[in-house]
């Protein structure tokens, strides 16, 4: 027995030497040092922790495993799916090949590249959210539509700094501040931008309560942040029971590349809301959801591989990013200003920054700013109508591109 | 034919301006669905929801809806500035968000109640 060839061999194929003699070995142990960050955020600054903390370790086991020329031991294969994606490649969309040579992650991330966790995602939202304050005023659906602005501004950005159709649609969607749907739409157009991307979304969601109040302060009037809003109608129950089958039936008639999104998102809300499945409504927000919530972050975590992540795209994309959430709330402040204009200055234009979906936090980012100006001020229900509003107009919106770029 | 991968700048405009258009069309077109909806389905509801209404009001005095809600949380002698106070104290109690909560209505208990 060769027990000095037996140590030799243990020691070639240990990560520790992969780090020094393989490839852009030292790439891995930035990405591992990146994970400690991520985790580092997710659990001592608590941002957005049940999805960064899922994501940064998915990126550290995947850095920990897979390296170049040395893959046999990988939780995650990002060669597999590149021949998966190359319509040259004899295993283009073969998932028998991916299935045959696939780590744990790469199992994982099937559910991701087939779009199936974003969409149970959206199931889970769907039963979490009360569309009442958006049925009692069907107006804050403009609000919705004008926070979609930053979406196609970062869209023109991107291709103005060198990215491809495809990909600058992905970093434009980052805007909807909608994370499944920034999800579902990148791993369709641009797979090899899903790391960055999800990074920048999650992150800049959870930086929310910073990235808006300057921007709200800077747009309104002290006299239009202290305006009360008056109490809205009272929703009935066969009102909230139709919404989302009118909702469903609508916008998937007229955009038919949002039906995986929207019908989820209505399926959950349906559960919620017609008084008879109640069963299923608590498994899709809780356990459906968490389970889910695992495998997503888990193998969007993954893609961070080294080798795609570490190059100036990344940076571009998290400055696109935050320029995207910017625009989206000064659209969606200027279309509060507008609606404050007309509506001869009952409507308080805060809740127009809510529009940027990012349920709840948008919206208590508008009550907090509110009732800093006037304590006796409640804009929280006000501020929900054009959050849930952001949700289905990013779906549209990512909707519209995945018709024109896929 | 545009070619959508290499997009021009030209092109990627027009596609932005093209794209909020949509959107904004989209939500525009949804809720003129939503308010035909809304106002079918309150057609008939002020009529039948009238007796309903006059057997609980004779029941219990007046609830005044909160303020900044969608009339659902009525507050019966009960400040609102207090209602928030407890709606706060009780999420946090049962270590649920707020906006998962559903409040229908705020009493308060006088002494010689209890």
């Amino acid at each position: 027995m060769n027990i000095l060839g037996v140590l030799q061999k243990l020691a070639s194929e240990s990560g520790f030497a992969a780090f020094f003699l393989t490839a852009g070995g030292w790439k891995n142990l930035v990405m591992i040092l990146i994970s400690f960050v991520l985790l580092y955020l997710g659990i001592i600054k608590k941002f957005e922790p049940l999805l960064l903390c899922g994501i940064a370790f998915g990126c550290l086991l995947s850095n920990l495993s897979y390296f170049i020329g040395m893959s046999e031991n990988a939780m995650y294969h990002p060669e597999l799916w590149t021949a998966f994606l190359d319509s040259a490649s004899p295993y283009y969309h073969s998932y028998g090949h991916i299935m045959a040579n696939a780590g744990l992650l790469d199992f994982f991330y099937i559910g991701v590249k087939a779009g199936i966790y974003p969409s149970l995602i959206f199931m889970g939202v769907g039963a979490m959210t009360d569309f009442g304050p958006l049925l009692s005023n069907p107006k804050s659906l403009l609000l919705g539509a004008a926070a979609q602005l930053g979406v196609f501004v970062a869209f023109f950005g991107a291709v103005l700094l060198g990215f491809t159709g495809p990909q600058a649609a992905s970093i434009g969607i980052i805007g909807g501040a909608d994370g499944p749907t920034a999800i579902f739409l990148t791993t369709k157009l641009a797979p090899e931008l899903l790391g960055p991307i999800a990074i920048a979304a999650y992150s800049y969601m959870a930086l929310i309560p910073m990235i808006q109040p300057p921007i709200m302060r800077w747009m309104t009037t002290q006299k239009m942040r202290e305006v009360k809003m008056v109490q809205t109608r009272e929703v009935s129950k066969t009102e909230k029971i139709m919404f989302p089958v009118v909702v469903a039936t609508f916008v998937i008639l007229l955009l038919p590349s949002t039906a995986p999104l929207i019908g989820c998102l209505m399926l959950g809300n349906l559960f919620r809301e017609c008084g008879v499945t109640d069963r299923l409504s608590d498994t899709a927000q809780n356990a459906l959801m968490n389970i889910v919530t695992i495998f997503l972050a888990t193998s969007v975590g993954a893609t961070m591989v080294a080798q795609s992540f570490l190059n100036w795209d990344t940076i571009k994309i998290i400055v696109l990013g935050l320029i995207a959430f910017s625009i989206s709330t000064a659209g969606g402040l200027l279309g509060g200003i507008i609606m404050y204009k007309t509506s001869g200055g009952a409507i308080n234009p805060l809740i127009g920054s809510a529009g940027v979906s990012a349920v709840p936090m948008a919206a208590r980012v508008s009550q907090d700013v509110g009732r800093k100006y006037n304590k006796n001020n409640y804009l929280l229900m006000h501020a929900m109508g054009p959050n849930v509003a952001g949700v289905i107009g990013s779906a549209i919106a990512a909707g519209f591109l995945l018709s024109v770029f896929g | 034919m545009i070619d959508l991968v290499n997009i021009s700048v030209g092109s990627a405009g027009l596609y932005a301006v093209l794209g909020y258009i949509v959107v904004f069309l989209g939500l525009v077109l949804l809720m003129c669905v939503l308010l035909i909806m809304i106002k079918i389905m309150n057609k008939n509801r002020p009529a039948a929801a009238a007796p309903a209404e006059a057997a609980a009001d004779s029941a219990q005095p007046a609830g005044v809806p909160a303020p900044g809600t969608a009339g659902e949380l009525k507050l019966y002698d009960t400040d609102p500035r207090d209602a928030a106070m407890i709606m706060a104290i009780v999420a946090d109690t049962l270590g649920k968000p707020l906006n998962e909560l559903r409040v229908i209505s705020i009493r308060e208990v006088k002494e010689d109640e209890v």
